[in-house]
């Protein structure tokens, strides 16, 4: 089944949910920004959580659908595109991303699967280095990407409900865990909203606020960093880290987002604005369960909505 | 050993606080431990200069009342008997890696040999000359850092990073060098370009250099540099 790209938007990947066991290579994990939003929208069509979607950013594509099929679009809400609920699409028919109204990121799954092939354990797109996804690329218009067929049958009209979101806001606050560095900065990560800069993308998010003034000084021996890390470069304005950052950094370290928080990392746009309030690693773990708990329900509630025909 | 937090999903164990030989000595039988025994839920196990960052699944230790931090710090305490004998170590490799120095394929060259009061040629010469010891990929995939940068060679970065150093391109920040495996961004002085391809999705493993392998570089013309194949 081909969907074929008339507009591909500013920028529209192929991701899963990431590569794992190539960081010492200096891989990233890649994957979606917002992984969450894929796996409901992988789930609402019948697909296996970890297959592979669109990342949709800011300006959407407009796709045309050779097939019928069922897709979904969770994550960022664009005009013209119902969020967060399964779509049926005839033979031939368009779908098409207005403006965008909240958020950053949307991920549109398609049931049965974007096929691509597999890159270094993953599927999802490595704009940086050109490899995985469609062809190491973003798409651009007149591309025609390949689904992997699926005949599914979902009863009834329903949609997810909202009340299991994570707390998608412009204005968000993140919790984030103490870094190695944190107490040479005070409590003032904690203090101020910081707002999201231009310079912004899958590798960092670059934030603008009061300085934050380092007490200690000294170069840092380079080691390993993950999405969601908060490093503060000598300018005082920290970068969170995302999907697709370096797998090494030297910067001192303020603080993590908790990983269920990259959710909200991921939808913010530039102009937004985010807090952080300090939580622990214990505390991050049970949040981190209690999403599963959630997205467990979901599974469940949609074994029952969606057959194979 | 310290071991402490990297947010919610990896453990940072510090083994030293210098990049020399010897800590990188240890952090490489240490990880090379760790990736020996580790089972359901470690993801990865990355060593880096003086640390080793052991990366996990919260879920998979989520057994009730169980502390998935607490947990994976005793199997890192656990490896660390296991690291002691080295027999985890990986066994290290030589790699040779041509370069084209100075030129087009070196722009910096020329200023950072004038700033070690050296003619161009030697400060090619003494970089070939060395003996480079992988302390970490990073930066872009299969980017090593290698110390071991003769004294009079160390350059501190540009001021103002490039917004695209070329594929191949052999530099040096501060006391280290290293080889862009890919074009990117990139603030280290630019001395010469190989043509050997350090980052190879398509193979396993895709980098061509690990952490702890040797590195020597061999001047080559800029004719061999357009024949390679």
């Amino acid at each position: 089944m081909d969907v074929k790209v008339i507009r591909a938007g500013m920028l529209t990947t192929v991701q899963d949910l990431g590569r794992r066991g190539h960081l010492a290579e200096g891989v990233p994990v890649g994957g979606a920004a917002d992984p969450f939003a894929l796996r409901i929208a992988n789930l609402l069509v019948g697909n296996a959580e970890d297959a592979p979607g669109l990342e949709i950013t800011l300006t959407g594509p407009e796709l045309e659908f050779e097939e019928a099929v069922w897709v979904a679009a969770c994550g960022a809400r664009f005009e013209g595109v119902p969020a967060w609920r399964p779509i049926r699409l005839e033979p031939g028919e368009r779908l098409k991303f207005g403006k965008c109204l909240q958020g950053c990121r949307a991920y549109l799954s398609v049931s049965g699967g974007i096929d691509v092939d597999w890159a270094l354990g993953g599927r999802g797109t490595f704009l940086s280095a050109g490899f995985g996804g469609f062809h190491g690329r973003a798409l651009r218009d007149g591309d025609v990407v390949r689904c992997v067929p699926s005949a599914r049958t979902l009863t009834g009209h329903w949609s997810l409900d909202e009340r299991m979101l994570p707390a998608y806001s412009q204005e968000p606050t993140v919790r984030a865990i103490p870094g190695a560095q944190a107490k040479e900065f005070g409590g003032a990560l904690y203090a101020q909203r910081f707002e999201v800069t231009v310079q912004s993308d899958r590798m960092g998010i670059r934030l603008s606020g009061l300085r934050l003034e380092r007490s200690g000084w000294g170069d840092l021996v380079s080691a390993a960093v993950a999405p969601g890390t908060l490093q503060v470069p000598p300018d005082g304005n920290p970068i969170v880290l995302m999907a697709d950052a370096q797998t090494l950094g030297g910067y001192p370290r303020v603080a993590h987002a908790a990983a269920v928080d990259l959710s909200l990392l991921a939808q913010l746009a530039p102009g937004d604005g985010v807090r952080f309030v300090e939580t622990s690693v214990a505390e991050a773990h049970a949040l981190a369960r209690a999403r599963e708990r959630d997205v467990a329900l979901l599974r469940q509630g949609l074994a029952s909505k969606i057959r194979p025909t | 050993m310290k071991l402490e937090p990297l947010g919610d999903s990896a453990v940072v164990a510090t083994l030293g606080s210098k990049i020399d030989r010897s800590t990188l000595a240890s952090v490489l039988r240490f990880s090379g431990a760790l990736v020996a025994a580790r089972g359901r839920g470690i993801l990865d196990v990355v060593p880096a200069y003086a640390t080793v960052t052991v990366f996990y699944d919260p879920h998979q230790f989520a057994e009730p009342g169980e502390d998935a931090y607490a947990t994976v710090c005793h199997f890192i305490e656990a490896c660390a008997a296991l690291a002691r004998g080295g027999r985890f170590a990986p066994a290290p490799s030589t790699i040779e890696i041509p370069v084209c120095y100075g030129g087009e394929f070196g722009p910096d060259l020329e200023e950072v040999a004038e700033r070690a009061k050296m003619a161009p040629g030697r400060f090619a010469a003494l970089h070939a000359g060395a003996d480079y010891l992988v302390h970490a990929i990073g930066f872009t995939p299969g980017f090593p850092y290698l110390g071991g940068l003769p004294h009079a060679l160390q350059t501190p970065r540009r001021d103002t990073p490039r917004v695209r150093v070329a594929a191949g391109s052999v530099g040096i920040g501060g006391a280290q060098t290293g080889v862009y495996p890919l074009a990117s961004p990139g603030g280290w002085q630019i001395i010469g370009r190989t043509p050997l391809a350090l980052f190879r999705p398509a193979l396993q493993p895709p980098a061509l250099l690990k952490a702890g392998d040797h590195v020597r570089f061999r001047s080559i013309s800029a004719s061999e540099l357009g024949t390679w194949t």
